[in-house]
């Protein structure tokens, strides 16, 4: 992570622009700072990682929206080998904002989906920013089952800022694609498994993550709405949006507490997800664990504690 | 009886009478315009009319218990799980206010009311959400009443039916009312398992997180005319996409006509469907010996 992401690293770049004029001036001066000059370094480098591990909610929405996150297709390709991409729903188009297809992971055949944006507008208008449309939705339903007819174990990464909020989206039954998905997702007679690992984005999201185990990046978040949203309807003004960040409980901490996920993937502080080699083995580590754990265990068995950890989520008062 | 010797006209509604009734604008205190044609009403015009507008037809919103009692065999519901009241479980700000005030106004505990009744001599589990409770948003509360509802007619062997009305997932209890939708899908999956008849009636409007779970999710779907119905709001849409929105968009006839309904029943009518549509699955059951 190397641009300017947020407001605070300004503040750092100007200890860094003073310590180049110290340094620049020992030249001139012909006297040697450098044990001092690698000290400060060394500081700020240390302060800036302490502020990075302690992101506010809202940073974390930001920093789980960054177009240089890695999306599905690059954590295939980290991850696994022989993937073979499918497209299309059979009824009315392909989603480029959900990819899926098959592909081999720690020596088992599973099936893998996930949504897509892109790493540039360019890009990102093919992949619709991530927001899949009905056809996503459709084409995952269709490769779920067909996951199922080959008892393959089932991966999804999540990463997108909600289904598409489009007029087409809305004629072709955007909110019967994703009820279609959860009930079959609850179903499914095969173990799934989901990473969120960028924008957990309301129900279009969620679509995707009815599962036996739950992993979340460190900044990733989930969210019932986006914090604009929230801010936009209860306090009548888009520029809150980071007070609603904090009262949403939106990350994984948060989401740990409450029971809804299960494992918090730790993220490197100031790197690329993907050069982390601490980051990219810890995730292998944590998929391989869980998907032996739930492949282990009898498919009524799995499918009953699938019920049981939705049914239970919930905090209400009872009087009898 | 009279019998007329040509084919008698179809009967559609005579357009040209309403056209006739003239625009009122008796704007004394306690009247207010109908919001689908203006005309100004007070409300004993209105409850004489059983909550329809007498001009133009335009189906006004009624509180959960009164769809109840519009279904179902006098006497026949009971309430339960009314002892389900939410929490503030992320301590969002201004959200106990916000449920004391709809607790006040409702006489309600919460956005649904559910329990046990009978239509036409068969016994089913229904439930029916409220609008005015906070907009009929889901949160923990709403998403539980209806999964023990559906559980319990899973269970039984009842049929379940619910009136829909919802502006989706409760924000206020974060991703606790999101989870809601997974949850209530998951026990729709076993209502239709278990061979049910589970018939969901949407009413004006079923939007985001109830619609894209288990709303659609129904053996039948029924919409009440001109409800809105769909996933995003249309306020979302016009300003995300910068379209205007054709006529008509995301109401009950529109999503008919794309296909997302099985049909659509005016409430007066509606006691009358049920009743057949249970008729004709014997109790709604097909396990049943």
């Amino acid at each position: 992570m190397t641009r300017n992401k947020f407001e605070f690293e300004s503040n750092y770049r100007l200890l860094e622009s003073k310590l180049a004029e110290l340094r620049d001036l020992s030249v001139t001066l012909n006297c040697d700072f450098s044990n001092e000059i690698a000290k400060v370094e060394k500081r700020i480098a240390e302060l800036k990682a302490e502020r990075y591990r302690h992101l506010t909610p809202w940073e974390q929405v930001l920093m789980s929206r960054d177009l240089e996150r890695p999306m599905t297709r690059d954590f295939v390709e980290l991850l696994c080998t022989d993937f073979v991409e499918m497209h299309g729903d059979r009824l009315y188009g392909d989603d480029p904002a959900i990819v899926g297809g098959i592909a081999v992971f720690e020596g088992r055949v599973v099936t893998v989906i996930g949504h897509q944006k892109g790493k540039d507008t360019k890009e990102n208008i093919v992949h619709n920013f991530g927001m899949p449309r009905p056809e996503g939705y459709r084409k995952a339903f269709r490769l779920l089952k067909q996951a199922e007819k080959f008892s393959r174990p089932v991966i999804t990464f999540i990463n997108t800022p909600g289904a598409d909020p489009g007029v087409g989206a809305e004629e072709r039954g955007e909110a019967w694609a994703i009820s279609q998905l959860l009930l079959g997702l609850s179903q499914l007679q095969v173990p799934v498994i989901s990473v969120i690992t960028g924008e957990g984005g309301s129900g279009g999201a969620l679509a995707l993550t009815v599962a036996d185990r739950i992993l979340m990046f460190s900044n990733a978040v989930f969210s019932v709405a986006s914090p604009e949203t929230c801010a936009s309807i209860l306090l009548r003004d888009v520029k809150r949006a980071d007070e609603m960040a904090a009262a949403l409980k939106l990350n994984a901490v948060s989401l740990k507490d409450m029971g809804i996920i299960d494992e918090i993937i730790e993220e490197p502080v100031m790197e690329p997800l993907l050069s982390s080699q601490s980051f990219t083995q810890s995730l292998r580590y944590s998929l391989k664990k869980h998907l032996d754990e739930i492949c282990g265990t009898e498919i009524p068995d799995l499918l009953e504690m699938r019920y049981q950890r939705l049914r239970k989520i919930g905090r209400f008062h009872e009087i009898q | 009886m009279f019998k007329p010797s040509f084919k008698p006209k179809k009967t559609y509604i005579d357009l040209s009478a309403v056209k006739k009734t003239p625009v009122t604008f008796d704007t004394r205190e306690g009247n207010f315009p109908c919001p689908a044609c203006s005309v100004w009403l007070s409300e004993a015009e209105k409850i004489q009319n059983n909550d329809f507008c007498p001009r133009c037809g335009y189906h006004f919103a009624v509180g959960a218990l009164e769809r109840i009692y519009g279904v179902c065999d006098e006497n026949s519901f009971t309430e339960l799980d009314a002892g389900l009241s939410s929490l503030n479980p992320l301590d969002f700000p201004d959200y106990a206010d916000k449920l004391a005030k709809a607790r006040e106004e409702t006489i309600l505990m919460e956005a649904v009311v559910t329990g046990t009744a009978a239509i036409g001599g068969h016994n089913v589990a229904i439930g029916a959400m409220d609008g005015r409770f906070m907009m009929g948003s889901m949160g923990s509360v709403v998403g539980e009443k209806i999964c023990r509802a559906i559980e319990r007619a899973a269970e039984q062997s009842l049929p379940f039916i619910i009136f829909c009305c919802s502006g989706g997932a409760r924000m206020q209890e974060g991703m606790l009312s999101l989870m809601q939708m997974a949850k209530t899908s998951a026990a729709v999956g076993r209502l239709h398992a278990a061979g049910s008849l589970y018939i969901s009636i949407l009413t004006h409007p079923t939007t985001g997180g109830v619609t894209a779970s288990f709303a659609s999710l129904a053996d039948v779907i029924i919409g009440e005319p001109g409800a809105l119905i769909g996933f995003t709001g249309p306020r979302v849409i016009e300003q995300t996409t910068g379209q205007k929105l054709p006529p008509g968009f995301q109401r009950a006839e529109f999503l008919l006509e794309h296909g997302m309904l099985d049909l659509i029943q005016p409430r007066l009518e509606m006691r009358s469907l049920l009743v057949r549509l249970l008729n004709v699955h014997q109790g709604g059951n097909h396990d049943q010996k």
